[in-house]
C-alpha cells in the first residue's frame, strides 16, 4: 500500500480550482488508491469478484430459464432474497446507532469513527436493490417503477415508499461521506452547514427505512403472521443490534489490516446500544409468543409451524431454535465484563447476534408468514442453489464495496491522500 | 478517525508484505489492467445466459406503455405483435381481442355450497379456457374438501383424491374474489393491476415487473405467478383470447382469475360455470334486478370468505 502512494498525490491542486474539477480528481485518486494493496488484499478482493461473478452467472441463468430455477412457489412467494433483503435493511439502519450517539450526544470519539457507520449503511443499501431486483421476474421492466416515465403507485404501496427511503437513505449517506472525505483530503475543516442537516435528516431516515420495510409485511390483513404492530418496533430493535454488531466486526478488521485504531469508546458505547436493543428485541419476542400461543386459534398456525412444526411439516423449526440460541448466546457474551474489551469474546457474541437475527428476520420471519397459506395449505420451502448463489453473490459484492469504502476511508483520515502535502511513506 | 501507531507495522507479520510484481509500479499497473479486463470478461461470460432472455423480447415490447395510456392504434399493434408472437413461439393462429366492460354492469359470482360435489371439473376447465402451463397443471381454482360442521379452512384439504362427494365433507372452491377493496392493487408498485368498472380486477400482463407483492397480499390465493414460459401443445391452445386475460402470459409476471372476461363481455358464461356438472356455479349482473344471482342473493342464506378483512368480495358463497 505504501509503496506508490508519492505518485497518487502528487501536489496539482490549487486553491482556487473548482470543485467541479477537484472533486472527480479526488475520487478518480481515491478509487486508485483502493485498488492499492498487499497480496492478502489482492486476495480477499479476487475471491470477493469471483463469488460476485457466480452470483451474477446464476441470477442470469435465473431471467433466463424463469424463476422456476429457485425454489419458490405461489403458496411460499418470496423466499430467501426478500429475507435477506429485511436484514441487510436493518444493517443499513443500525449505523445511525454511531451517529446518534456522535452529534447528538456530541461523542468526541465517536465523531472520529462515525464514518464507518455511514459507508456501512452504504454498502448494505447496495445489497438490498440488489436483493429486490433479482427477486423481480422481470428486471427488464425496472424501469415501469421510475417516476416519471413509468407508474409509481405512490403514495397507495408500500413498496413505493421503500424505494424512496432505501434511496434516499443511500443518497444522504454517499453525500455525507464524500463531502467528509473530500474537505479531508482538501485540509480544510468541514463547513457544518454542508453535512449537519444531512446527518440529522439522516437520523430520521434511518428510522424509516426499517419502518417502512416493517409496514410492507405488516400491512397485509390476509397474513396474520406478519399482521401485528409490534413488526416495525422489532424490526428496529434488531437492527439495532446487527448494525453495531457488524460495524464492531468492519473496526477490528481494519484495525488488523490497516494497522490503526479507533479509540476504545465507540465500540463500548454500541455495545451499551446492543444490550439494550437486544434484551429489548428479546423482551418482544416473548410478548409476541406469548399472544400468539396463549390465544392460539388461526393466528398462532404460522408460530406453531415455525417453533414446532405442524401436520408432519417442520422445515423452519431447526432454523428458529437456532435463531433463539444464537440470540441467547450472543446476548449473554455481550454482557459479560470481557466484551468490552478488544477480546475474543466480543467478536463471537457479534457474529452471534449477526448470524441469529438475519435468520430471525428472513427464514424466521418472512417465510413463515406464507406457511400456512392463505387457504391454510402447507408448502414447505428450502433455498434452491441459484438462491444461495445469488444472496452469496450479492454479499461479495456488498463486501467488496465496502472494503472499497473503507480503504477510501482510511486512506483519507490516514493522510496517505491529500490534495496539499504528498506524504511518501516508502 | 485516530492513527495510533504511525507508519503502521509493515512486513513483520507478513501482512503486507508484497509479491515482486506488485512492488513495481508500472508493471503492477499493467498487472492490474490485465486483471480488470480479465475481470470484465468474465463478468460479461458470467451473465451471458442474459442474451437468451433478451432474445424472448423485442425492443417493441420492451418500450411498450402501460395499458391505460395506449392509443387505440397503438394497442392495435400491441395486439398485433403478440398475435405475431403466439403464431412464432407456440404455432398458433390466436385472435386477442381488447374487450372492455359492458355499461351498467357489476359481476358476481355465487356458488351453492350445498350443491357442489367437489368433481373438480371447474379446476380442469379454467386451466385449459385459459391456457395454463400443461406441466404444472396450474388453475385459478382450488377446491378444498372440508369436514362438515366447520367453516375453518384450516380443516380443509386441497389434495383431496377418491370418489367425490364423500359422506362427512363439503367442498369449498376457492379463486379471485375481485373484491371492491382489492389488497393485490393497492399494494402494487407500478399500477399494472386495478379494478375495472364491472368490477373484474385484471393484470396488464405487459406491464407486471414481477414482484409478487400482490401474492403476498391476497388472502385468497388468488394470485399465480409465471415461474416458466407456459407450455401448451398447439391443438390445445384456446385461440379466443383477450388482451387482459387468456392470453398467453410471458414469463416472469403474475395473472389470476378474470372471470373470463373474454366470454363474459361477450354474453357467454365463464367456463368453470359452464363446466360444472352440478349446477352449484351462479354468474351474472348484480345491478340487473331480475337476474338470477340477485334473486339468490336476496333470498339465500350467503356468506363471504374471510369477511372480517374488509376486502368486500364481489364472490359469494350460499346454502339451499
Amino acid at each position: 500500500m505504501s509503496s506508490t502512494t508519492a505518485i497518487l498525490t502528487s501536489d496539482d491542486h490549487r486553491s482556487d480550482e473548482s470543485h467541479l474539477l477537484s472533486y472527480p480528481r479526488f475520487l478518480k485518486r481515491i478509487l486508485y488508491l483502493a485498488t492499492e494493496g498487499s497480496f492478502g488484499f489482492y486476495a480477499w478482493m479476487t475471491a470477493l469478484t469471483a463469488v460476485t461473478l457466480v452470483g451474477a452467472n446464476a441470477w442470469a441463468n435465473q431471467v433466463a430459464g424463469g424463476m422456476i430455477g429457485t425454489n419458490m412457489t405461489d403458496h411460499v412467494s418470496w423466499g430467501l432474497y426478500i429475507a435477506n433483503f429485511t436484514f441487510c435493511v436493518g444493517l443499513a439502519a443500525g449505523g445511525v446507532m454511531m451517529v446518534i450517539p456522535a452529534y447528538l450526544y456530541d461523542d468526541e470519539d465517536m465523531h472520529k469513527v462515525v464514518i464507518v457507520g455511514e459507508t456501512v449503511a452504504i454498502a448494505a443499501i447496495v445489497m438490498c436493490t440488489l436483493s429486490v431486483i433479482v427477486d423481480l421476474g422481470r428486471p427488464d421492466r425496472f424501469w415501469h417503477m421510475i417516476p416519471g416515465l413509468g407508474e409509481f403507485n405512490w403514495p397507495m404501496s408500500m413498496l413505493t415508499w421503500d424505494v424512496i427511503v432505501l434511496n434516499g437513505y443511500l443518497l444522504i449517506n454517499l453525500h455525507v461521506v464524500g463531502y467528509l472525505l473530500y474537505m479531508r483530503y482538501l485540509g480544510r475543516k468541514p463547513d457544518p452547514k454542508w453535512y449537519i442537516p444531512f446527518v440529522f435528516l439522516s437520523i430520521f431516515w434511518a428510522i424509516s427505512i426499517h419502518t417502512v420495510t416493517a409496514f410492507l409485511y405488516c400491512g397485509l390483513g390476509g397474513r396474520p403472521f406478519w399482521n401485528t404492530a409490534l413488526l416495525a418496533p422489532r424490526f428496529l430493535a434488531s437492527a439495532f443490534v446487527s448494525g453495531p454488531a457488524f460495524i464492531i466486526l468492519v473496526m477490528r478488521v481494519m484495525r488488523l489490516t490497516t494497522g490503526y485504531t479507533a479509540p476504545v469508546g465507540p465500540a463500548r458505547t454500541l455495545i451499551q446500544i446492543i444490550r439494550v436493543a437486544m434484551v429489548v428485541n428479546l423482551v418482544m419476542l416473548a410478548s409476541e409468543i406469548f399472544t400468539l400461543f396463549y390465544t392460539g386459534g388461526g393466528h398462532a398456525s404460522a408460530a406453531n409451524y415455525l417453533f414446532f412444526g405442524a401436520h408432519g411439516h417442520n422445515g423452519l423449526v431447526p432454523w428458529i431454535w437456532s435463531a433463539i440460541a444464537l440470540n441467547l448466546l450472543g446476548t449473554f457474551l455481550f454482557f459479560l465484563p470481557s466484551a468490552m474489551e478488544r477480546s475474543t469474546v466480543r467478536i463471537v457474541a457479534c457474529l452471534c447476534c449477526i448470524v441469529g437475527i438475519w435468520i430471525e428476520k428472513g427464514m424466521g420471519l418472512i417465510i413463515p408468514g406464507f406457511i400456512p397459506s392463505t387457504l391454510h395449505e402447507i408448502v414447505e420451502y428450502t433455498p434452491s442453489l441459484i438462491e444461495w448463489k445469488v444472496t452469496l453473490g450479492i454479499w461479495a459484492f456488498g463486501m467488496l464495496i465496502l472494503t472499497v469504502l473503507i480503504k477510501l476511508v482510511t486512506s483519507v483520515f490516514t493522510g496517505q491522500v491529500s490534495s496539499k502535502e504528498p506524504t511518501a511513506m516508502s | 478517525m485516530t492513527t495510533t501507531n504511525d507508519p503502521p507495522a509493515k512486513g513483520q507479520d507478513g501482512r503486507d508484505r508484497s509479491l515482486p510484481v506488485i512492488a513495481n509500479p508500472s508493471r503492477r499497473t499493467a498487472v492490474k489492467g490485465a486483471f480488470a479486463t480479465l475481470g470484465a470478461a468474465a463478468f460479461v461470460a458470467a451473465v451471458s445466459p442474459l442474451r437468451q432472455a433478451a432474445q424472448r423480447s423485442s425492443a417493441a415490447e420492451f418500450m411498450q406503455s402501460h395499458y391505460k395510456r395506449l392509443t387505440d392504434e397503438e394497442k392495435r399493434q400491441v395486439i398485433e405483435r403478440l398475435e405475431a408472437e403466439a403464431k412464432e413461439n407456440h404455432g398458433v393462429e390466436v385472435e386477442i381481442a381488447d374487450d372492455r366492460p359492458i355499461p351498467g354492469t357489476k359481476f358476481v359470482y355465487a356458488i351453492n355450497l350445498s350443491v357442489c360435489n367437489g368433481n373438480g371439473k371447474c379446476v380442469e376447465a379454467c386451466h385449459k379456457e385459459n391456457n395454463h402451463d400443461r406441466s404444472t397443471g396450474q388453475s385459478y381454482i382450488r377446491v378444498l374438501e372440508m369436514p362438515k360442521g366447520t367453516m375453518d379452512m384450516e380443516q380443509g384439504n386441497t389434495t383431496y383424491s377418491g370418489v367425490v362427494p364423500k359422506d362427512d365433507k363439503f367442498y369449498l372452491p376457492v379463486q379471485c374474489q375481485q373484491c371492491d377493496e382489492p389488497p393485490c392493487v393497492d399494494v402494487c408498485p407500478v399500477k399494472a393491476t386495478w379494478k375495472e368498472e364491472d368490477g373484474i380486477v385484471v393484470v396488464d400482463y405487459n406491464w407486471c415487473i414481477g414482484c409478487r407483492y400482490c401474492e403476498a397480499a391476497c388472502p385468497y390465493h388468488a394470485r399465480r405467478f409465471n415461474w416458466k414460459q407456459a407450455e401448451i401443445p398447439a391443438e390445445e391452445i384456446n385461440p379466443d383470447q383477450s388482451y387482459l386475460s387468456n392470453r398467453i402470459r410471458p414469463v416472469g409476471v403474475v395473472e389470476k382469475c378474470t372471470y373470463c372476461l373474454h366470454r363474459t363481455r361477450r354474453g357467454k358464461l365463464p367456463a368453470c360455470l359452464e363446466a360444472c356438472p352440478t349446477g352449484a356455479r351462479v354468474f351474472g349482473n348484480i345491478l340487473d334486478p331480475d337476474s338470477n344471482i340477485r334473486w339468490i342473493l336476496e333470498n339465500k342464506r350467503v356468506y363471504i370468505l374471510k369477511e372480517e378483512l374488509g376486502t368486500k368480495p364481489a364472490f359469494f358463497y350460499y346454502f339451499d
